[in-house]
């Protein structure tokens, strides 16, 4: 960029910094001066009115102290153990499915995606009504008497299936996208060498379908690590479950507005970042055992 | 006899995937039906057990006490706003910059685009504080503007139709160029109009993002009349909590619009978030 610009060249470049500038103001208002200020409160202790006084490493010591964080912190990853690897594999399965020659296959899909289309928070309250512990139709069909959100040993696993049953058909529609670009004759070649089914599967459509199950599956990571309006709509604060439950961000939303201590929730999306960042980086570590780009 | 055995095998494995799909149908849909069926019980009635599967008669009571406890018709509105003005925005704004980032020449490109890359890869709760202050600090909060604002401008619309723009070969500007259109026509007359598919993914990924969002409205909008249906709904959350009923007919209420929307354009819904890859 040294040599001077034709007349052309700086009209043109004119024009560009002029059709980014809406987006690039927005963002650095909106978001990168937010992160900064996020970093810097979560070294201060907020005085009310949006004043802060700096304390130093004080809400992060504190942070790593307090059991009800670490709590939150296991459950937000117990979440993600909970819900990835089964949903993903759900999802898959649906996918492949659907790839099949199955009548219907388009009403199937609008079911499936359903769920996509509805607010957590309205999907949410009939869950709670089909888990409740009294007249809720789970127990009665069951003939069981487990209280399936106010149980602290419980309450994770019934967000868990809420969440899965969520984003199966979101996740499949992804995976349904990969598998399409598959090209038949790889199944042709492999049927006339007698491979079975399940062969085909695992030696065809696995490796084949890998770099889109890898994405969907880094997606469905990192959703899964900043969970809160599924959790908030299942257990309210007066649920004995809650610290057993609650997530890092449900923890960050009760700590910075709810409390008011927006110093130590600063701290909290700050950990959660960071906690997203190593998760990734380890899906991207390890996707070189598994992911194939070959073809 | 072996082609016999193959077919027969294959008559199996179709049984099978029609079952397991018709299962799989029957646990994603049975919520809704659930739902719904409750909604037109009387609350003796939905607490019966064993439980009654179709109301004796099907009550339209349910769905007043619902009205009568939140306000649906502000709700409606203010979703329906909140809606439109960020998606005229997102696509507007995420039109022009993907355009220009794909497209144009220009010094700092680069970084300015790291910019867009760096807020994609960020969750949203670690800028909500700060943004709560703007809003408050502008006065604005319990206001349509408040719901709008995270969304005036979007890191992950610019990426996406930067990527629509990159599809469209060189050759279509330059030939527009060529014809006398100035850049902007060249934008708007020529290129953005090759977008549209895109441009329909983004509506529907925004519409369906903001209809969701539960955090930022209901940290934004206190008063009752400014909320979301989302955010609305979640203040029932603790009222009638024995009351299915009214709970049930609420969230109907609050589903409806986009079930329906969704019903009827199922193919952009379903394609335009499958596109766009989510977030």
């Amino acid at each position: 960029m040294h040599t001077k610009l034709s007349r052309a060249g700086r009209i043109e470049q004119h024009w560009g910094w002029f059709m980014v500038a809406p987006t690039i103001i927005g963002l650095l208002v909106l978001n990168v001066w937010p992160f900064i200020q996020t970093v810097y409160a979560s070294f201060c202790e907020h005085l009310g009115f949006g004043h802060y006084k700096f304390i130093g490493l004080d809400n992060y010591v504190n942070m790593f102290q307090n059991a009800e964080f670490w709590k939150a912190t296991g459950n937000t990853l117990l979440f993600c153990v909970l819900t990835v690897p089964v949903g993903i594999f759900l999802s898959l399965l649906v996918a492949v499915m659907l790839n099949a020659k199955v009548k219907f296959k388009g009403g199937f899909r609008t079911i499936f995606f359903l769920p996509m289309v509805c607010a957590p928070a309205a999907v949410t309250m009939v869950w709670r009504w089909i888990f409740n512990a009294d007249y809720g139709v789970l127990n009665q069909i069951f003939g069981s008497n487990v209280k399936w959100i106010t149980d602290p040993n419980v309450a994770l696993i019934s967000c868990a299936v809420v969440a899965i049953w969520s984003s199966i058909g979101y996740d499949a529609v992804l995976l349904l996208s990969g598998l399409q670009n598959i090209s038949r004759s790889y199944y042709e070649a492999a049927s006339i060498d007698g491979a079975s089914k399940i062969t085909q599967f695992f030696k065809i459509t696995l490796p084949m379908v890998s770099p889109t199950l890898f994405v969907t599956m880094i997606m469905r990571l990192m959703a899964s690590l900043k969970v809160y309006d599924l959790i908030y709509m299942m257990v309210e604060e007066t649920n004995p479950a809650l610290t057993n439950v609650q997530s890092l961000i449900y923890l960050f939303y009760r700590e910075s507005f709810v409390a008011g201590s927006r110093g130590s929730g600063s701290a909290i999306a700050v950990w959660t970042v960071l906690l997203i960042g190593i998760a990734t980086l380890f899906q991207f570590w390890g996707q070189k055992k598994w992911v194939n780009y070959e073809v | 006899m072996k082609t016999k055995s193959l077919e027969g095998s294959q008559r199996t494995g179709k049984i099978v995937t029609y079952a397991a799909l018709i299962l799989g149908s029957v646990i994603m849909i049975f919520p809704f039906v659930w739902m719904i069926l409750t909604s037109f019980k009387t609350q003796a009635e939905s607490m019966k057990i064993p439980p009654v599967i179709f109301p004796a008669q099907w009550m339209l009571s349910n769905f007043s006490d619902a009205i009568d406890s939140l306000p649906f018709v502000n709700m409606y509105a203010n979703t329906i706003l909140m809606i439109v003005f960020r998606v005229i925005f997102a696509v507007l704004f995420s039109s022009m910059a993907g355009y220009a980032f794909a497209k144009l020449r220009f010094r700092g490109k680069n970084i300015l685009f790291g910019i867009v890359l760096m807020q994609m890869m960020l969750p949203s709760q670690i800028f909500i504080i700060p943004q709560y202050q703007m809003v408050a600090k502008l006065g604005i909060a319990n206001s349509i503007a408040a719901l709008v604002f995270p969304g005036l401008v979007s890191a992950f619309g610019t990426f996406f139709l930067r990527q629509a723009y990159l599809g469209i070969p060189n050759e279509v500007a330059e030939a527009a160029y060529l014809d006398g259109c100035n850049q902007w026509q060249t934008f708007t007359k020529v290129m953005f109009p090759l977008t549209s598919s895109s441009v329909a993914a983004l509506t529907v990924f925004t519409a369906v993002f903001a209809y969701s969002d539960l955090m930022w409205p209901l940290v934004v909008n206190s008063d009752l009349n400014m909320m979301t249906l989302s955010s609305g709904l979640a203040t029932l959350r603790g009222q009638f909590s024995t009351n299915f009923p009214v709970l049930m007919a609420g969230s109907l209420l609050a589903m409806l619009p986009m079930v329906v929307l969704y019903l009827f354009f199922q193919k952009q819904f379903i394609e335009g978030i499958a596109m766009t890859g989510g977030k």
